[in-house]
């Protein structure tokens, strides 16, 4: 019971950390300063004080989708184990339901964008919808591999079960489904090189584009959702490439705060040294991260 | 190469009396320009100006050699409402031709693309080139955009608000998904009158109004509205005033084109070079700020010289500054060549042909990324540039990449030529008082800007006083190359290739 309580702290309080580290590591890399580490969680105190404004022109889609868009993370974050605990919540199949919660969540997003009949949130949506429609197949081919490697079709059991001995018998597999899970998660999550989350100009974003009209709270659910959302995909990640196990249950929660710290370090450093991709390029590089979970599959059937 | 020949040889910086200015009639007139721009001139300034006399207006050209520092004036009179348009023969004086017709309510016959240029009202009450109300104020914005019909096409409206702290500038793009088949920009809302109040000076804001044609060339413009006085007025400024304004407008364009290349990096999300190029841009306005306390170096260039001497203590720490700069500036720019992910997104992007580049009369970093060879420092050299030459530099591929490396190049020429400046610096004094200017006399002033070409040209009256003051900036030449840098391009790219044109509004607005 405590691991449960335990993960649904972690759940709800962890994920704006992440975006103080990814911030002091790019900070780091430019020579500056940089935000405080809990930046995040002060402008999200600042957005939750403030009041809305609502155009005239949208309908409850606009106000719903911020809304839809952090519970569905949050559920989606009771599905996935973090560490080597168990999910609170765990099914057979749960992957898929795993999977279309981020679908339900963006669907909102993407018609509440829509809702507002601008035209730059119109395009940031079709750019949106067309990136998840490629990084869906890669995120499936993925769970296929761990699925294959388990035998089993819950989250819980897939991560569980093959680790970390998984390593020594499928370990190619397992790298490229790693390498395949990262691009899902930078795309999904609208990092750098596949988007610019910190850029101000409205004709390049893709995530930030959707949601230039909402302000206060919804505004303040939407960066808190999408934080969460980095944080599920990040432990999801985390459990495949780092499966490391003390034996003491609460020495493993500190692993796997540690991991989750050190990979919104390695996004921070991505950010850092590279540039953006043209943004006509980002379906190639989607399509890269299919082929490569597909490979993982085939190496597996060998 | 010359142009034909019944026009006025004239020089940069070089007064003549207005008379010696021939008046053409039409035929005449349009053919020197066509002439003169088939034998390769550029069209450096053309403007109306309305004397005293009932409805006419006359129109004033000024052409610019390739080669041997040589300018060619010529005018004409337009009575009536309309003159047959030239754009169509030659592109090169389109926005110029637009300008007249909303200025002074003439309608260029056969123009292409009139539409209005910053929605001020007619200086002739009554005529309008676009039939409007005379009476009300025209509203900015409001005329007919180019429209691309079709059931998939669709078009993006940005500004004039935009989303960080930039001009107002209206944007149109006709888009079919992600693709650009056409951009039009419609600025004038930076308008502020600044060539109506000039009329009548030089008076004690005049210096004022030309630090602020355009904030980020500050020197640039006072230099020509410096050498426009000195010109008239017959004066000589000493050498150490020539140097140091070369010093200061070296350094301006150092600031502005690391600014520039920073701000490329900051736009396609490369950190290092976007920071540390923010930053050192703030270490060359500083310099600036050794020499006159401004950053941008307001109070320093003032007619007859600069306002403000550099003592050897001062040069020695400038010099220092200069060298950490600049090989900060090195490292932090030469990351941009090694990424390749940075390249990729360099390369290729919003093309501009030589041809284009031509038939537009683009200027300046622009257009020598075209491989255009045109820089007044080198073409139309006054003061310490006739003495200390400056190489031209210059690309081929007229991308985005060819305009930042042409700025790069730019960079290390500039940084050598102050280093070399301020290491020999001329001894005297800095400021001489210019007397006063001479009655109905006519000058052109070039100065290379960071931006490119600035030209100012100044007539005098028979009381000496201006009684037409016209300034172009770079950007007037240049924003329509922008517009066709984008056409066929990702509309994802539009914020790099505007930073990499880096345009100003105010200066197009005036």
């Amino acid at each position: 019971m405590s691991h449960i309580i335990v993960h649904i702290v972690l759940i709800l309080g962890l994920p704006p950390l992440l975006l103080g580290v990814i911030g002091k590591t790019k900070a780091l890399f430019a020579g500056r300063v940089g935000p405080p580490l809990f930046q995040a969680y002060y402008d999200l105190a600042k957005l939750f004080r403030k009041g809305s404004v609502f155009s005239t022109t949208t309908t409850w889609v606009f106000r719903a989708g911020p809304i839809v868009g952090l519970v569905t993370a949050l559920l989606a974050g009771m599905l996935v184990p973090l560490g080597n605990h168990s999910a609170p919540v765990s099914f057979s199949g749960d992957l898929i339901l795993f999977a279309y919660l981020f679908a339900l969540g963006r669907f909102f997003t993407a018609s509440a964008a829509l809702d507002t009949g601008s035209a730059f949130e119109g395009m940031g949506a079709a750019r949106e919808v067309t990136f998840s429609c490629l990084a869906e197949p890669a995120l499936f081919f993925g769970f296929l591999v761990l699925a294959k490697l388990s035998g089993s079709l819950s989250l819980t059991g897939m991560l569980d079960g093959p680790f970390p001995k998984g390593w020594g018998v499928a370990g190619a597999s397992l790298v490229l489904v790693a390498a395949s899970l990262f691009i899902v998660l930078l795309v999904e999550n609208s990092r750098i090189p596949f988007d610019d989350p910190n850029t101000h100009l409205e004709l390049t974003m893709i995530h930030e584009v959707m949601v230039l009209d909402h302000s206060g709270p919804s505004l303040g659910m939407i960066l808190y959702g999408a934080s969460v959302k980095l944080f599920v995909m990040g432990a999801l990640l985390m459990r495949i490439v780092a499966p490391f196990e003390s034996g003491n249950a609460w020495v493993d929660w500190g692993l796997f705060v540690a991991g989750m710290l050190a990979l919104a370090m390695v996004i921070g450093v991505v950010e850092s040294v590279m540039a953006r991709f043209r943004l006509v390029f980002v379906p190639t590089f989607l399509v890269a991260a299919c082929l490569l979970s597909a490979f993982g599959i085939v190496l597996l059937l060998r | 190469m010359s142009a034909a020949p019944q026009l006025a040889t004239l020089r940069n910086g070089v007064a003549r009396a207005r008379r010696e200015i021939p008046d053409l009639d039409w035929p005449q007139f349009r053919s020197a320009i066509l002439d003169g721009v088939a034998g390769g001139a550029y069209v450096t300034a053309m403007f109306g100006h309305m004397p005293n006399v009932d409805d006419v207006v006359e129109i004033y050209v000024v052409l610019a050699d390739r080669e041997g520092g040589q300018l060619h004036g010529a005018k004409t009179r337009v009575c009536g409402d309309v003159f047959p348009s030239l754009t169509p023969e030659c592109p090169q004086v389109h926005l110029f031709e637009r300008e007249i017709a909303e200025q002074f309510g003439l309608r260029p016959e056969g123009h292409p693309w009139l539409k209005p240029v910053r929605f001020v009202k007619s200086q002739r009450a009554g005529h309008d080139a676009w039939g409007r109300s005379t009476s009300e104020q025209p509203l900015i914005g409001v005329m007919n955009f180019y429209r691309v019909e079709g059931e998939e096409v669709h078009e993006v409206a940005v500004g004039p608000i935009h989303a960080g702290v930039i001009e107002p500038g209206h944007f149109r793009f006709q888009c079919h998904g992600e693709h650009v088949f056409h951009l039009e920009i419609s600025l004038g809302y930076q308008h502020r009158g600044v060539e109506r109040a000039l009329v009548g000076g030089p008076d004690k804001r005049t210096i004022h109004y030309m630090e602020t044609l355009a904030g980020d060339t500050t020197i640039g413009h006072a230099t020509a509205y410096c050498q426009v006085v000195e010109a008239l007025a017959g004066c000589k400024p000493p050498a150490r005033a020539q140097v140091l304004r070369g010093v200061a407008l070296e350094l301006e364009r150092l600031a502005n084109h690391t600014g520039d290349l920073g701000a490329l990096a900051g736009d396609v999300g490369f950190l290092p070079t976007s920071s540390y190029c923010g930053r050192l841009r703030g270490d060359f306005l500083n310099m600036t700020a050794r020499l006159c306390g401004s950053r941008f170096g307001r109070g320093l260039v003032r007619p007859g010289g600069v306002a403000f001497d550099a003592d050897g203590t001062r040069t020695e720490e400038l010099l220092k500054s200069l060298q950490t700069a600049m090989s900060d500036v090195t490292s932090a720019v030469g990351l941009l060549w090694d990424s390749s992910s940075v390249m990729s997104r360099f390369e290729d992007t919003g093309k501009v042909s030589l041809e284009v580049c031509e038939e537009l009369g683009l200027v300046g970093p622009a257009a020598r990324a075209c491989g255009a060879e045109g820089d007044i420092r080198n073409d139309f050299p006054l003061g310490i540039y006739r003495f200390s030459h400056i190489p031209v530099s210059t690309a081929n591929t007229g991308d985005v990449f060819a305009r930042a490396y042409v700025r790069w190049l730019e960079i290390q020429r500039s940084a050598d030529f102050v280093r070399e400046q301020l290491q020999m610096l001329a001894g005297g004094t800095t400021l001489t008082t210019p007397g006063e200017l001479a009655a109905d006399s006519f000058v052109v002033s070039l100065v290379e800007g960071w931006r490119g070409k600035i030209c100012h040209v100044a007539m005098t009256d028979e009381r000496r006083r201006i009684t037409r003051y016209k300034v172009i900036d770079p950007s007037f030449h240049n924003w329509m190359g922008l517009a066709m840098a984008l056409r066929n391009q990702q509309i994802s790219d539009f914020p790099l290739c505007n930073k990499s044109f880096n345009l100003s509004y105010c200066g197009h607005d005036l």
